[in-house]
């Protein structure tokens, strides 16, 4: 009992001492379908959150609102404590929100330097070099090798094209490409769903990896070993509410699947708890 | 910390995956060099069987017609690797041509005398011509999101129908004729004509360009995966305008180089290249999907297509020979890149 009220306590000071993303009764509808209704939740600097739920829960949308890649149809997003909106994914973007979805956007003939640097290569620093875009190819790679081995990503030669690589070594080259760029907040969508169980295991590695730079990450999941793994609280949602959210002690696989289900039901203290823990 | 150190990149943690970049890398120039073999036994072979084909005139022919082809095939190259495809190059060279020399033609007195300012504003009216044409072309592919082959077989029907128009399907010759001297000067004891000396310059350019710049980068890129160049922020449209455009402008100076030859503009030039020129992109190892290519593989490419042109001929073959040769050798070419891709294909799936 105790030990559950100073969690509490603080969590509580961590929300006020660094809180990166907020959302704020965030509803989406299309038409009169609500695929989200009044979601609020926050996710702090160097901290995993979870966002399960079965499908059609809504995760997706949350997701791509972040994103900027849909707008919402009501509600606000914070970060940093100041409200922003996300016209477009480039917006979001710019912002230090950055987004690595199942598909990971890798040029597939390009080698990994290319991959990493897409959109921001560095250019030579002679004069006529920087006219014609000259690409400074060895600062390149440098960075990029420095990089991937800081995340402790396991890509044997940054020279391989994206498809010569495997399935975990993608994913790591997406998200180690997404953090490196981004200060702020990392969106995963369902990162470790197409892996063997080692890669798995690096991913997750490597994802907190990234928690410890400081970066916010929230963690879509279907996997609830991965989501125990990895997360340290994870917010349930279900019909586009959320119905739960399981603090570190909480964070068992029982209660995630209840939760996911149905089969535990969402008390009102959770529901009300949210919204006044947002404002 | 531990970690960090056993996987520092450099020392490829496994030996499958650096094996396999080491046969990777050694696939791709080979690639390279097996073209410019092919290209090599084709000279010798024609060599050896008529040593007329080494005289300077066998030369001379050769390096013209191949650079006519090359200069297209260059821009076609960076459409090629974008994924994307332009038909409308080879009657854009006979069009802009057309419209330099109309403009020169009907603007100015072309007589004897100081003809240089004649000559530079011809120049100009080409290009921008030429440009027009690619311009139209990026704008619609890239904004308008109509197919690449559908917009350029369009351009290709607009371009030919406003060449033949200008001057009722006839060609212009009352240009200044200074522009002939230029386009048969051959300095270095003759042996290099001057358009020559010019399309080698613009064609190791834009060799650099396509490997070492970001604008390369951006073109091979969006072949690749356009999905993943829009995700980096890279505004993808702006890029596709720009390769098009090149590509109108190179036309511009293909139908330049191809009237300091003529001493005069034909609606009909042009006409040919630009199967030649996708044939020579494409047996130069670029592939039709996009993401991979390079200016050497072209310009061997090129050069494989213009020896088999001027070979032919000078063995006597009947001409119309040249064009099934060409044929052979494009789905050969094509063939056996595949049969080296779908290998590559098979080594990354197992290797999953």
């Amino acid at each position: 009992m105790i030990t559950h009220e100073a969690t509490l306590l603080r969590d509580e000071q961590e929300t006020v001492m660094a809180q990166r993303l907020a959302v704020v009764d965030l509803s989406k509808h299309y038409g009169g379908v609500h695929a989200l209704r009044n979601v609020s939740l926050e996710v702090h600097a160097g901290e995993v959150l979870g966002l399960v739920g079965d499908n059609g829960a809504g995760k997706s949308t949350l997701l791509k609102i972040l994103a900027g890649a849909q707008p919402p149809s009501g509600g606000s997003i914070l970060l940093d404590g100041e409200e922003v909106t996300f016209p477009t994914p480039h917006a979001a973007k710019e912002a230090g929100i950055a987004t690595v979805y199942q598909d990971l956007a890798l040029a597939g003939q390009r080698d990994v330097v290319s991959n990493f640097f897409m959109g921001r290569e560095i250019t030579s620093k002679h004069p006529l070099g920087r006219v014609l875009g000259w690409l400074d190819k060895r600062a390149m790679r440098e960075h990029t090798v420095r990089e991937l081995a800081r995340l402790g990503t396991r890509i044997p030669d940054v020279s391989l094209a994206a498809n010569d690589l495997s399935g975990g070594q993608r994913q790591a080259l997406a998200i180690a490409r997404a953090a490196a760029w981004t200060s702020k907040v990392l969106l995963l969508d369902e990162p470790t769903s197409a892996l063997g169980v080692e890669q798995q295991a690096h991913v997750l590695e490597l994802i907190k990896r990234v928690k410890e730079e400081g970066i916010a990450v929230v963690f879509i999941s279907h996997q609830m070993q991965d989501v125990m793994a990895v997360c340290d609280r994870a917010v349930v949602l279900r019909l586009g509410k959320v119905v739960k959210t399981l603090g570190p002690t909480e964070l068992t696989g029982e209660n995630l699947v209840g939760y996911i289900t149905g089969a535990k039901l969402s008390d009102d203290d959770g529901l009300t708890g949210q919204a006044q823990g947002g404002r | 910390m531990s970690l960090v150190s056993e996987v520092q990149p450099d020392l490829a943690v496994a030996s499958e995956p650096g094996r396999s970049k080491w046969l990777k890398d050694k696939g791709r120039v080979f690639r390279d060099l097996w073209m410019g073999g092919v290209l090599l036994a084709l000279i010798v072979g024609f060599g050896l069987y008529t040593p007329a084909f080494f005289s300077r005139a066998s030369w001379l022919n050769t390096s013209n017609t191949a650079l006519e082809v090359l200069l297209v095939a260059v821009g076609e190259t960076f459409v090629i690797c974008t994924a994307g495809i332009d038909l409308s190059v080879g009657a854009n060279l006979g069009f802009s041509a057309m419209v330099g020399a109309w403009v020169m033609s009907h603007w100015f007195t072309v007589g004897p005398g100081n003809d240089v300012g004649i000559v530079v504003v011809g120049i100009v009216a080409t290009l921008v011509a030429a440009g027009f044409i690619g311009a139209l072309n990026g704008v619609l592919v890239a904004w308008g999101r109509i197919p690449a082959f559908v917009v350029t077989l369009g351009t290709l029907g607009i371009a030919t129908g406003f060449g033949l128009l200008l001057n009722n399907g006839q060609e212009i010759s009352s240009i200044p004729s200074s522009i002939a001297r230029v386009g048969n000067l051959n300095v270095l004891a003759g042996w290099i004509p001057v358009p020559v000396a010019i399309g080698a310059a613009i064609t190791i350019f834009a060799g650099f360009v396509l490997a070492k710049t970001r604008f390369g980068a951006y073109t091979l890129s969006i072949g690749d995966s356009t999905e993943a160049v829009v995700r980096s922020g890279i505004n993808e449209k702006k890029h596709l305008f720009k390769v098009y455009l090149v590509a109108g402008l190179l036309a511009g100076v293909a139908g330049l180089v191809v009237m300091g030859r003529l001493g005069a503009a034909s609606p009909t030039s042009g006409s040919t290249d630009n199967l030649n020129a996708i044939a020579a992109v494409v047996i130069g190892g670029t592939s039709l999907f996009g993401g991979r290519g390079t200016v050497l593989g072209t310009v061997f490419g090129t050069g494989i297509i213009a020896v088999l042109l001027t070979g032919l001929i000078v063995v006597n073959v009947p001409p119309f020979w040249q064009e099934v040769a060409v044929g052979v050798v494009l789905i050969a070419a094509v063939y056996i890149d595949s049969l080296r891709t779908n290998q590559g294909r098979k080594r990354a799936l197992f290797a999953r």
